[in-house]
């Protein structure tokens, strides 16, 4: 397996869905970062196959709702002096907030463009989710 | 107990809130001089973002009867949209001059928005293809007065049941109620959506059958909730050659119908039902505008706190 050099303080994404690790690393800014960071994709995972992992040399603020939404089998672990101080599993939010737009053309949020978008957990086994105004279901993840 | 609320899907309304209802509906019906002034000095505002005359003259007609006062617009060029407002600023506007607004707009969930910009209840009398639950309190009060009761019906709902909000929310609205039956008849591209079968009438554990012709099922039928089939919703003209006179309903069907049914429908109607059922008791499409106007008096009435 690639070799990618432990970090000293900061964020290990792991369990990235294989293929979703390019959204997050996005998501997060991190292509504009100013410090050490690295995306692993499909390295090999016992329960899911493969798996993307991002590795970050830095603590950074992050949203774990949104990234709950984005992929609920993630976990971050906060690394202090090279080791693991802290484990984060995360899971669906009940709601999201302008986290992605509802894309229903006949949606009142497609033109009054002050409404926050609004998404509500509708299953949490399906991860579907409903626009609160027009009830357009979205599944997590999707949009963002 | 509903004043100061707002109505924007059936499902704001509980049942013990939809009997009474249609409990003050039907004594509106029976003693009219009784509700003839107790909106007076009250105000309702309609505001009809896109024109629907029938929906709008109800509303206008209820406040009228409840001895209150209208105001507002048949269509968006009449209205300050037109020059770049939105809509939570109307609404703001037009929450400081009248009691209760209801309002008609082509955009799903703007009911639900309007609602949150209002100092006065809301009552959504159409978002779109979303919600209209006034046709929906229209249908129960219609039902209530004339079948007796919301249990224990077989209803019929005929015609296209995919693209028809009013079907969807009658089937969820009676969905509430025990021992109901559902005879879902339409050809296969129109079927009721999934959503409804797997979901609505599973968990309230809802006897349904899907079906083809009307003619097959009619005796069964103490409703028939009839729908127009469009043409151009076939995915090919062969089925519609072979299917289209299976909706449309006429004397002949009538026959095969129990005495005691009756026949609804949310108009406007096109060909689906033919004038010579009109003359028929069990049609009952045309009281069924009626009750819908009491079922507004009674809303009005019981939102603004007037009775």
């Amino acid at each position: 397996m690639l070799n990618v050099n432990t970090i000293k303080n900061g964020l290990v994404i792991d369990h990235i869905r294989a293929g979703t690790g390019p959204k997050i690393f996005s998501w997060l800014g991190l292509d504009k970062a100013d410090f050490c960071v690295a995306l692993i994709m499909n390295a090999a995972s016992k329960t899911h196959g493969r798996k993307d992992i991002i590795k970050i040399d830095n603590i950074i603020n992050i949203d774990y709702s949104v990234l709950g939404f984005i992929d609920p089998n993630i976990t971050v672990n906060v690394v202090v002096d090279e080791k693991i101080s802290k484990k984060i599993t995360l899971s669906l939010p009940e709601r999201v907030e302008n986290v992605i737009k509802c894309k229903n053309p006949r949606c009142i949020t497609s033109t009054e463009n002050y409404v926050p978008h609004v998404f509500k957990l509708m299953d949490k086994t399906t991860g579907e989710y409903r626009c609160e105004y027009c009830d357009e279901l979205y599944r997590s993840g999707e949009g963002i | 107990m509903l004043t100061g609320r707002h109505l924007i899907e059936p499902a704001d309304l509980s049942l013990t809130e939809i009997d009474s209802l249609c409990e003050l509906a039907e004594q509106m019906i029976v003693d009219p001089k009784s509700y003839s002034d107790i909106c007076r000095g009250k105000i309702l505002a309609t505001l009809f973002f896109e024109p629907s005359t029938r929906t709008r003259l109800s509303f206008e007609a209820a406040m009228e009867r409840l001895g209150g006062a209208v105001l507002g617009f048949a269509d968006s060029s009449a209205s300050s949209t037109t020059k770049g407002e939105s809509l939570a600023d109307t609404i703001r506007t037009v929450s400081a001059y009248a009691d209760v607004i209801a309002m008609r707009n082509p955009k799903e969930g703007a009911a639900l928005l309007a609602s949150r910009y209002s100092d006065v209840p809301v009552i959504n009398a159409g978002d779109g293809g979303h919600h209209h639950p006034t046709q929906t309190l229209t249908d129960l009060v219609t039902i209530r007065a004339l079948k007796g009761g919301f249990q224990g019906h077989t209803i019929g709902l005929c015609g296209d049941l995919k693209f028809g909000r009013t079907v969807h929310s009658l089937a969820k609205a009676m969905s509430r109620y025990p021992n109901n039956k559902f005879v879902l008849i339409s050809p296969t591209e129109l079927q009721i959506p999934d959503y409804i079968t797997n979901q609505v009438f599973k968990n309230a554990n809802v006897e349904f059958v899907t079906e083809e012709r009307l003619e097959d099922v009619i005796d069964q039928l103490d409703i028939l909730y009839m729908t127009r089939v469009q043409r151009e919703r076939f995915f090919n003209e062969q089925d519609y050659l072979r299917l289209r006179d299976s909706y449309i309903l006429d004397k002949e069907k009538m026959k095969m119908a129990k005495d005691s049914m009756i026949v609804l429908h949310p108009l406007p109607r096109v060909n689906e039902i033919c004038p010579e059922v009109d003359d028929d008791p069990r049609a009952a499409y045309f009281k069924q505008v009626k009750y819908g106007m009491y079922a507004r008096m009674a809303l009005i009435a019981m939102l603004t706190g007037s009775v």
